[in-house]
């Protein structure tokens, strides 16, 4: 395999690729729905206070 | 002259703000983020798994089962790498595009929020399809690069996508990024035709499409199927990335909203 170490390049560029995005997609998702829980809860809270007469 | 109704060209003109209308009504039943997110969620792991089962089974078949070139030896297994990117890169941009009509015409909103996020996805797989041309140009043809049709074509595909990126996010207004960024997703779209018959247009030395819609392929069998499959499985990848980032967009312009609205700084009667 005189073409090996292009294979690998090929191979490994695509590899990275994929873990990059994959993990940042994740982790942004995970941070935005732990943020977004947080928020609708402070909100429902609030709004709840606000409709107790 | 009076408007005669039973004109064929008078009846098009008014059917087409019915069609508008209509079409407009179909897309805007998805553009519901609550929907949206719903069905993203259950779409996700789907998405997920099987791009990974279908790009595992691809690149492993095609690297260590699929025969070797008779010309180009074991370099051609770069092949299951390189052309899947290349079918996406110009698919990708074809989606941006897609939103970007979407965009301008029917004011989508989740149009404008998946073409924030497929510009930069795009861009990568365009990123990889150069990469990987460039790193089996050396063993075949000596040199990393020529200002070949395909390639250079293909280069100016990756400058949109870099235009598209820093387009939609110039503006302080998102309005006024989202609408700039539709125009040029829509005016490069030019470029993919382009791509597609550079190698019929010129004389390249990129070779001649190995599959066509109506020929049949030039290729191996043994080889044809490997490449199917990781074709498969980037797709199914690629919709699984933008599908989470949009999720993730959505969910972000919520938060937004929340952080700006006036209960939370007490400003609500």
């Amino acid at each position: 395999m005189t073409h090996l170490p292009y294979i690998i390049a090929s191979y490994g560029l695509a590899a990275i690729m994929a873990l990059v995005l994959s993990i940042g997609a994740a982790l942004r998702l995970k941070r935005d729905r732990a943020r977004l829980a947080a928020l609708e809860q402070t909100h429902n809270h609030n709004a709840g206070t606000h409709r107790t007469p | 002259m009076p408007i005669n109704q039973t004109d064929g060209a008078n009846q098009l003109l008014s059917a087409s703000p019915t069609l508008v209308a209509r079409t407009g009504s179909f897309f805007h039943r998805y553009a519901n983020p609550g929907r949206f997110l719903k069905l993203g969620a259950r779409l996700q792991p789907w998405l997920t798994w099987s791009a990974i089962a279908f790009t595992l089974a691809g690149l492993g078949w095609g690297l260590f089962y699929s025969p070797a070139d008779w010309q180009q030896g074991d370099s051609v297994r770069i092949m299951y790498v390189h052309v899947p990117a290349a079918m996406l890169a110009s698919a990708g941009y074809a989606g941006l595009a897609a939103c970007g009509l979407l965009s301008l015409v029917w004011r989508h909103p989740l149009a404008d929020l998946a073409a924030v996020e497929i510009g930069p996805v795009g861009a990568c797989i365009t990123a990889l399809c150069l990469a990987t041309g460039s790193i089996w140009g050396k063993p075949m043809w000596g040199t990393w690069w020529v200002w070949d049709a395909r390639l250079t074509s293909v280069l100016v595909l990756f400058f949109l996508y870099l235009g598209h990126i820093a387009l939609i996010r110039a503006f302080d207004d998102p309005q006024r990024g989202y609408r700039a960024a539709a125009i040029l997703a829509l005016a490069g779209a030019v470029d993919l035709p382009i791509i597609k018959f550079s190698v019929q247009w010129w004389n390249t030395l990129h070779q001649p499409d190995s599959i066509t819609i109506t020929g049949a392929p030039t290729m191996s069998a043994s080889m044809l199927w490997p490449l199917a499959l990781s074709t498969i499985g980037f797709s199914l990848g690629f919709a699984a990335l933008v599908v989470a980032r949009t999720r993730a967009a959505v969910m972000e312009s919520r938060i937004r909203a929340l952080l700006s609205s006036p209960r939370r700084s007490g400003g609500a009667a």
